[in-house]
C-alpha cells in the first residue's frame, strides 16, 4: 500500500454510517412511517394482541415467498410462477391426502418434492433456453394454475378440497406447517392478566401460526447465507454482471437453477401451511402472490435489474405489505377503496425508501 | 334514534383524536343525513388518499358485511345496497369488506381483523366452510353476533351463526318445476354450465322433482357458442321437449338464441336462474316464461334489521330465512327492469 489516500474499501466507517448504508435501511424507514400512519389513523384495536397476530400472519405468509423472490432478484431473475405454485402445491397435498390415502406428513413431502422438481425444470429451461425469466415463469404461472384446476376437477369434481383441518392435531409434520406455537406462553400471559380473555375463558390469542416461525427461520438462514457464504457472493455476482462472474469461475447457471428450486420450495411451504392451517385447498389459492412477493422485495431495496438487495429488507417489505393490507380494515372505510389505498401506500412507501436509500448510500 | 347502545358509545369513545378533530373541522350535527353521507364520502376519499381519517363517529351500531368476492361481481352491489338502506333505517353504520381476490383464506383473515375491532355485528357470506367456519366461531366466541348470507347455509349453524339468509338451491328448483308443471309442461331439459357443481345440479334435480320427472341434464359448458350448439342439438334430437331450464343467466341467453333458430321461440317454455337485462327483455316479449330471482337485496337488508333487533331487544327469528326464490314474470318484468342492477 503506497500513497497517502486509502482505498475506500478498507477505510474505516463509523457504526452509524455503516448501518445507514445497508440496503434495507430505506425499508426500515418506510416501515416506521407506515406504523406511524396507522397508529394515527387506524382503530387502536389494530395493535391489540388479536390484531397484531392477524397482520403478522399475513406478513409471515408473504415473508416466506419474499425471501426466495428477493434472492432470485439479486441473482438477476424473478419468478412469476410463485402464486400458481402455492395453489398447485396445496392441491397436490390435498389430493394425495384425501384421494391418494397418504398420511399427512407424506402428502406434504410429496407436494414439496414435486414442486422442487418443477422448480428445477423452470430454472433449467430458463438457463438452457436463454429466454427471459419473465416468459418462462409466466408460462408456468398458467401451466401450474391450469394443472391445479384440471387435477382438482378430475379427482374431486370441484375446485375446492376440504377435510384437512384435523390433520395437524394428529400429525407432527402437518402441525409443523399448519399448527401454532407458544400456546403455553399465551395462556400463561392470559392467566397473568396481560392478555385479554374471551367470555368463555380462552385467551384472545392462543398461539402464533407456524408460518411466522417459517418466515423467520427461512429469512435468517437466507440472510446469513447471503452475507457469509461463498454461495451468497455467487448470487450477487450472478446478478451484478453474469459475464464477469462466469469468467472468474462462478457457476452462474447452477446458482440460478438452485434459486428457482428454492423459490418453488418456499412456495410449497406456503402451500402446506395454508392447506393444513386453514383445512382446505382451492384452485384459486395464491393468486397475485407473485406480484406481492416482488413488491415486498422491491420495498426491501432489491433492484429489478439484479445485483442488489437484502433479505432482511424483503422481510421488512413483507411487514409493510402485511400492515398496510390488514391495517386498511381497521380504518372503517368501505372495501371498494382497498385497492386504491393499497396502491397509493405501496407507491408512497417505495418512493420514500428509495429516497432514503439514495440519500444514505449515494447509489442511484 | 332514541336508543344508543352502550357498545356504540364505547366505539365512538375509542376512536382516535384524528376523527374527532375532523368532526370539529367539518362541524355541524352529524345526525343530519346529508351531512352524514357527505362526511362518509369525504372521509373515504381522505382516508384512501391521505390516510387521515379513521372512524367516522357514529350515532348507532356498527355492522360489518364481509363477502367472498373480489368486488367486481355485479351480484354484490345489490346486496350492499340492501344492507345500506337497512342501516340507514335503523341508524346504524355499515362497513363492507371483501378480499382482493376470490380467496377464502383472505376472507378469513379479514374476518379475524374485523373480530379484533369488536363491531356490533357481522354479516358474512361463507365461501368455504372449512376455512371461514373457524374464523366465524372465533368472532362468535368474542361475543360478536354473526348472520351468514348467500352460500354456506348447511354448515353455518355449526359455527354459531344466529341465522342464515339465502336461497337454498333444491327448493328453489323444485318450486320452479312446480310452476312449470302447473303451466301444463310435459318434458324438460336442464342446461347446466357446471355439471359437477353441486349447487347447480340441485337446481336441476329440484326442477325435475317439481315437474315429477327424471333428471334430464346436459353439460352446457360456460361458452356461449357451445351452449347454443348443444342446446340446438338436444332440442332437435328430442322434439317432445317442451320446457328448458337454464341454471345461469349466461346460459339462458344462448338458449334463447337456439330456440329462435329452431323456430321454437314461443312454443318452448324457457325458465332461467338469475337475472340479466336480456332476460328481462325476453320475459317481456314472451321468449322466457320466468326467471328465478334469489332476491339478494334481502340478503343485505334483512341481516342488518335482524342484527339491530337482536342487539337492542334480543329478538331473533327462529328459522333460517329464504330470500328466494322470487319469480320474475311478464306481470312484474317492468318493475324489475327498472330496478335491475341496484335492487334486483
Amino acid at each position: 500500500m503506497s500513497g497517502t489516500t486509502k482505498d475506500e474499501r478498507i477505510a474505516r466507517t463509523t457504526l452509524l454510517s455503516g448501518l445507514l448504508r445497508r440496503p434495507e435501511m430505506g425499508a426500515v424507514a418506510g416501515a416506521i412511517l407506515v406504523f406511524l400512519l396507522f397508529l394515527a389513523a387506524a382503530s387502536p384495536t389494530m395493535f391489540s394482541a388479536r390484531g397484531v397476530v392477524n397482520w403478522l400472519t399475513v406478513t409471515g405468509q408473504l415473508g416466506v415467498i419474499a425471501v426466495s423472490q428477493c434472492l432470485l432478484m439479486i441473482a438477476g431473475e424473478f419468478d412469476l410462477s410463485v402464486g400458481s405454485m402455492i395453489g398447485f402445491s396445496g392441491m397436490v397435498m390435498a389430493l394425495t391426502f384425501r384421494f391418494g390415502g397418504l398420511p399427512a406428513w407424506l402428502a406434504i413431502l410429496v407436494g414439496i418434492g414435486i414442486c422442487v422438481c418443477i422448480g428445477w425444470l423452470i430454472g433449467t429451461i430458463r438457463v438452457r433456453s436463454g429466454l427471459p425469466s419473465f416468459i418462462v415463469t409466466l408460462a408456468f404461472l398458467f401451466i401450474l394454475r391450469g394443472a391445479t384446476i384440471v387435477s382438482a376437477r378430475t379427482l374431486n369434481g370441484s375446485t375446492m378440497v376440504g377435510g384437512m383441518r384435523d390433520a395437524k392435531d394428529t400429525d407432527v409434520i402437518a402441525a409443523l406447517f399448519g399448527g401454532q406455537i407458544g400456546d403455553g406462553v399465551f395462556s400463561w400471559l392470559a392467566n397473568a392478566g396481560v392478555l385479554a380473555k374471551l367470555p368463555n375463558g380462552t385467551p384472545t390469542v392462543t398461539g402464533l401460526p407456524m408460518i411466522i416461525v417459517w418466515c423467520l427461520v427461512l429469512g435468517a438462514g437466507a440472510a446469513f447465507m447471503l452475507a457469509n457464504s461463498r454461495f451468497g457472493n455467487w448470487i450477487f455476482s450472478a446478478g451484478g454482471d453474469p459475464r464477469a462472474a462466469r469468467s472468474v469461475g462462478v457457476p452462474v447457471d447452477a446458482v440460478k437453477v438452485r434459486l428457482f428450486i428454492y423459490s418453488a420450495f418456499c412456495a410449497s411451504v406456503f402451500g402446506a401451511a395454508q392447506v393444513f392451517g386453514y383445512g382446505s385447498a382451492d384452485a384459486s389459492r395464491g393468486e397475485l402472490k407473485e406480484f406481492e412477493s416482488i413488491i415486498a422485495a422491491v420495498i426491501g431495496g432489491a433492484l429489478l435489474t439484479g445485483g442488489y438487495g437484502s433479505v432482511i429488507g424483503a422481510l421488512v417489505g413483507a411487514l409493510i405489505y402485511g400492515v398496510v393490507s390488514q391495517g386498511f380494515f381497521y380504518t372503517g372505510v368501505d372495501g371498494d377503496w382497498f385497492r386504491i389505498f393499497l396502491g397509493c401506500v405501496l407507491l408512497g412507501a417505495v418512493m420514500f425508501n428509495t429516497q432514503v436509500r439514495r440519500r444514505v448510500t449515494g447509489v442511484y | 334514534m332514541a336508543i344508543v347502545p352502550r357498545q356504540a358509545k364505547e366505539f365512538a369513545a375509542s376512536t382516535l383524536s384524528t376523527a374527532s378533530v375532523w368532526n370539529m373541522v367539518i362541524g355541524g350535527k352529524k345526525k343530519q343525513r346529508e351531512e352524514k353521507i357527505m362526511h362518509k364520502t369525504t372521509a373515504a376519499l381522505l382516508a384512501a388518499l391521505f390516510m387521515s381519517v379513521a372512524y367516522p363517529a357514529m350515532a348507532g351500531e356498527k355492522f360489518v358485511l364481509i363477502d367472498h368476492t373480489d368486488g367486481t361481481d355485479p351480484f354484490w352491489p345489490v346486496v350492499l345496497n340492501g344492507a345500506q338502506e337497512a342501516a340507514k333505517k335503523v341508524g346504524a353504520e355499515l362497513v363492507f369488506r371483501h378480499p382482493n381476490k376470490v380467496d377464502a383464506v383472505e376472507e378469513a383473515q379479514i374476518i379475524e381483523a374485523t373480530t379484533a375491532q369488536k363491531p356490533d355485528g357481522m354479516i358474512i357470506s361463507i365461501l368455504d366452510p372449512t376455512v371461514i367456519g373457524p374464523a366465524i366461531k372465533a368472532a362468535v366466541d368474542a361475543g360478536i353476533p354473526v348472520v351468514s348470507i348467500n352460500s354456506g347455509a348447511e354448515e353455518a349453524r355449526k359455527y354459531g351463526v344466529l341465522l342464515h339468509v339465502g336461497q337454498p338451491e333444491y327448493p328453489a328448483g323444485k318450486i320452479a318445476g312446480e310452476k312449470a308443471k302447473a303451466a301444463g309442461q310435459k318434458k324438460y331439459l336442464c342446461l347446466n354450465q357446471e355439471a359437477e357443481n353441486i349447487a347447480l345440479r340441485e337446481r336441476c334435480q329440484g326442477f325435475a322433482d317439481g315437474m315429477g320427472q327424471k333428471l334430464n341434464m346436459i353439460d352446457s359448458t360456460n361458452d356461449p357458442a357451445e351452449i347454443k350448439a348443444r342446446a340446438t342439438a338436444a332440442l332437435s334430437a328430442d322434439p317432445s321437449i317442451d320446457t328448458v331450464l337454464a341454471t345461469g343467466p349466461h346460459v339462458c341467453i344462448p338458449a334463447m338464441a337456439a330456440l329462435h333458430d329452431l323456430g321454437k321461440d314461443k312454443s318452448v317454455y324457457l325458465a332461467c336462474f338469475d337475472l340479466a337485462p336480456e332476460i328481462v327483455a325476453g320475459i317481456k316479449d314472451g321468449r322466457v316464461a320466468f326467471a328465478v330471482d334469489q332476491q339478494q337485496y334481502l340478503q343485505g337488508y334483512l341481516p342488518v334489521i335482524y342484527l339491530d333487533l337482536y342487539k337492542r331487544y334480543g329478538l331473533l327469528p327462529a328459522n333460517d330465512v329464504l330470500s328466494g326464490p322470487g319469480f320474475v314474470t311478464k306481470e312484474n318484468a317492468d318493475q324489475v327492469g327498472k330496478l335491475a342492477g341496484t335492487v334486483r
